[in-house]
């Protein structure tokens, strides 16, 4: 009997913690070995001043990084998780919710609101890979929605940073997977009313997340080497039992099989969103 | 007709077990009435028949949500290809996505559904060993995805209705279907069908595996057949996650909520499309004449929206999705 493929694979999650700066004042950069100095690395917008490699920010960090200073005006802050399924792994669903918040001081896993980036007022929106790995359930779905209806409205030019690798969260089921549906069909309007989305693709950005949202951009960026896909290389590897090619997934490899307009590093998102809304914002 | 022993289910073999004495008292019957004594036969055999019916409602109205999945991929489980068989008339295949290839795990094409001109798209898996290889299962590509899309246009462009059956493991994980986009095809499939001007009505007929279900699963009414599942992600795939391992499907299955049932009740889907005594592997007829009506009224209901209304019903069903908490009004 062949196998049967997605049937024992995880054809979905990708399972990709992705790594936060560690603690202590030296640190190893994950990406060239290299022994570095703590500060050094977040005063570089958490990127290793040796080998460029990026490691993933929060939410605050983030923003701090690409709106102009104490512009950023967060809307729907208080909508919280429920918990549909009554889902119950290792620990109760609600469990969980509750010491991802403690960790990361976030409600969910996304963060969206108003703000400007210079002196441009944009519809502003974020997906934490930090808080369960990023991923889509309900309020994510209902927040990245709002968000676009409120820019359609207004006319407003909207950026999303993804950082997902979870996709669509297991722990709501199918009421996540919906939620790929509801957010792209209000993107379809925001489309339609003629306004700009651009869409940043950060490590990881997989599964449900870059199977809507984040893959829908008039513009897509992606920080370097992030990895971006449907399947986990995991999965791919279980079902197609060959050795994945190097770079496999990650930004390079979009890049040249034509599914991002532009790699971006860190340093430079700011100017370069900024420049890029000029051009195609009334 | 009798199934191959490997097309069992194990929780069916009360039923196989019943059938084989109800026949071997059928043929007794025949014989004895050959030689004129069959009177005590005829009430015994019309009783086991009554008890095998019984037995059948009862094992399928009390499935585990595993059980249901095994059901939706059983192999005598009618697919797309059946169907188009059993419920439309003069069905036109049209093939290819005009950019990569035409992928055997989607079909599309265009058929009569009683008086009314549609457009057909469905998963199809493959009913042996060769046609299952050439459909990858069910598990589309991103042509497939691009095939489905460039038809369900070519539908509104000429004010047909769409009708997609739903029946896949997920979208294929493979290295080729990475390089082609199959993140942003899918994408771009939700998108383009929240504002497909044409009535859209959708079936999960077996399996609904994740992206890929959603891929053709956008539309006006979504249903399910009664043993169908509909799940963000396999049972396999999730307790390999939490468990560790693919054996805990079984658990799985009962944590994700996947059944018709529960879909229902979370307003996911509109209907559950009835299945035949002892599921649609035991009478793809009766499976089909169920789904059939089903269609008819469906797009009964949606013919005469005007094209804002429609578009502003299929909107709001998915814009209502999801459960959340939130502090009194802001």
């Amino acid at each position: 009997m062949a196998k049967r493929p997605g049937g024992t694979g995880d054809s979905w999650h990708g399972h990709f913690e992705s790594k936060r700066v560690p603690e202590g004042v030296w640190m190893r950069c994950e990406g060239c070995q290299a022994t570095l100095f703590r500060k050094q690395v977040e005063q570089n917008l958490n990127v290793c001043p040796e080998c460029q490699h990026h490691f993933s920010v929060s939410a605050a960090e983030r923003i701090a990084q690409l709106l102009d200073a104490d512009t950023f005006e967060e809307w729907f802050a208080d909508l919280r998780p429920a918990d549909p399924l009554g889902f119950n792994d290792r620990r109760p669903y609600p469990e969980r919710v509750r010491s991802e918040q403690e960790r990361t001081g976030l409600n969910e896993a996304a963060v969206v609101g108003q703000g400007f980036i210079k002196g441009i007022r944009i519809v502003f929106g974020l997906t934490d890979s930090g808080f369960i790995m990023g991923s889509m359930g309900s309020v994510v779905g209902e927040k990245l929605t709002r968000a676009i209806e409120k820019a359609t409205d207004q006319q407003l030019p909207l950026v999303i940073v993804s950082g997902s690798g979870g996709g669509a969260r297991m722990h709501e089921g199918i009421l996540s997977l919906m939620q790929m549906a509801k957010v792209s069909a209000a993107l379809a309007r925001h489309h339609e009313a003629g306004c700009l989305f651009v869409s940043v693709l950060t490590h990881p950005t997989m599964g449900g997340v870059a199977a809507s949202f984040a893959s829908l951009g008039d513009l897509i960026l992606a920080e370097p080497k992030a990895l971006i896909g449907f399947a986990g290389p995991k999965v791919i590897a279980q079902t197609v039992r060959v050795q994945l090619p190097t770079g496999f997934q990650r930004s390079e490899f979009l890049l040249e099989h034509g599914f991002i307009d532009r790699i971006v590093a860190r340093k430079d998102l700011r100017s370069v969103l900024a420049q890029l809304i000029g051009y195609l914002s009334p | 007709m009798p199934s191959p022993n490997e097309y069992r289910l194990p929780f069916e073999a009360p039923i196989y077990e019943m059938e084989a004495r109800l026949s071997e008292m059928e043929a007794n019957y025949a014989k004895n009435k050959a030689v004129g004594d069959s009177s005590g036969f005829a009430e015994q055999i019309r009783r086991l028949r009554r008890e095998l019916a019984n037995l059948k409602r009862t094992i399928y109205a009390n499935l585990e949500p595993w059980q249901t999945v095994q059901v939706s991929r059983h192999q005598n489980r009618p697919q797309s290809r059946d169907y188009l068989d059993l419920i439309f008339d003069q069905f036109v295949e049209l093939h290819g996505d005009r950019a990569i290839g035409d992928d055997k795990a989607i079909i599309t094409g265009l058929g009569h559904l009683g008086d009314e001109k549609v457009m057909f798209i469905g998963h199809q898996k493959g009913k042996n060993l060769t046609e299952r290889t050439a459909c990858n299962f069910g598990c589309a590509h991103p042509e497939g995805y691009r095939k489905a899309l460039l038809k369900m246009r070519m539908a509104a462009k000429f004010r047909l209705p769409i009708i997609t059956f739903i029946d896949t493991p997920g979208a294929y994980p493979g290295i080729a279907a990475e390089e082609r986009g199959q993140a942003a095809i899918i994408a771009e499939n939700l998108r383009e069908m929240s504002v497909i001007p044409t009535p859209i009505v959708c079936v999960v007929i077996g399996e609904g595996g994740s992206g890929g279900a959603l891929g053709i699963g956008v539309g006006d009414r979504v249903a399910m057949l009664e043993h169908a599942y509909y799940s963000v992600i396999s049972p396999e795939g999730c307790a390999t996650i939490l468990w560790k391992s693919s054996e805990h499907a079984p658990k799985a299955a009962d944590a994700l909520k996947m059944t018709s049932r529960d879909l229902l009740r979370f307003g996911v889907i509109d209907e559950i499309v009835a299945e035949p005594l002892g599921a649609a592997h035991r009478d793809h007829r009766e499976a089909a004449a169920n789904l059939k009506s089903f269609l008819i009224h469906a797009l009964r209901g949606l013919a005469d929206l005007p094209r804002e209304e429609l578009l502003n019903r299929r909107y709001e069903k998915f814009r209502r999705m999801g459960q959340f908490l939130e502090e009194s009004s802001a």
